[in-house]
């Protein structure tokens, strides 16, 4: 399944957008999924951390995804 | 209770507002742009944030510390875009009864904001830029 994914501060400047489009298996884990954005993205395994949100919510990485959701890259937050 | 904008903040009016006859102290946390990082002059910092999740996790904070602290009202203001030194990126103000839960529910905010809700700033220096805590 092909899933559409937000990118925020670094991760946008890696991947050159604010969003882009990942071909995922079907109900892949979040943990799948930063795999392949390692592998695809080798700046991203250099990052302190490295998040997903699901729908606006911090997510585990054993989370399947089904490919409806919003999906965000959340690299280290630096607020305030 | 919440704002994430890219006007000027005024920690006047946040102040203001947590104001209650039930409260005998306010504690207000100012957070501003600093000129130097690691010896390097910043020209400007730009912040971004996933605003929906972010005002998410700014509730999540404030309904915590409702229930860590017996405060009255907390607010929290955050500026986004960009910034030039000494303007101001965050305000918090917190009103309760006495002030030693003012204070540790207002430390408890923008610790606890610095780590877990979605907003980034990008230091530009005169000779290039940085994410800020990307890399460890």
């Amino acid at each position: 399944m092909e899933v559409e994914i937000l990118a925020f501060g670094i991760t946008r400047d890696i991947v050159g957008g604010s969003t882009f489009k990942i071909f995922l298996e079907r109900e892949a884990t979040v943990s799948a999924l930063k795999e392949l954005l390692y592998q695809k993205y080798p700046k991203m395994k250099q990052l302190r951390s490295l998040m997903i949100a699901v729908d606006n919510e911090y997510v585990d990485e054993g989370l399947e995804l089904k490919g409806q959701e919003e999906i965000a890259l959340i690299p280290p937050v630096s607020g305030g | 209770m919440i704002k994430i904008t890219e006007h000027p903040l005024n920690p006047e009016d946040v102040t203001s507002t947590v104001f209650s006859n039930e409260a005998g102290a306010v504690n207000v946390f100012i957070g501003t742009v600093r000129g130097t990082t690691k010896n390097k002059k910043v020209v400007k910092l730009e912040f971004e944030t996933y605003l929906n999740m972010a005002i998410k996790e700014i509730e999540k904070i404030i309904e915590a510390a409702r229930h860590k602290w017996p405060i009255q009202h907390m607010i929290i203001h955050h500026r986004v875009g960009t910034l030039t030194v000494g303007e101001i990126a965050v305000v918090i103000a917190v009103s309760s009864g006495h002030r030693k839960e003012a204070f540790a529910a207002c430390q408890y905010a923008i610790d606890t904001l610095k780590e877990t809700v979605p907003i980034w700033k990008k230091e530009v220096f005169e000779d290039g830029e940085e994410w800020v805590s990307a890399h460890p």
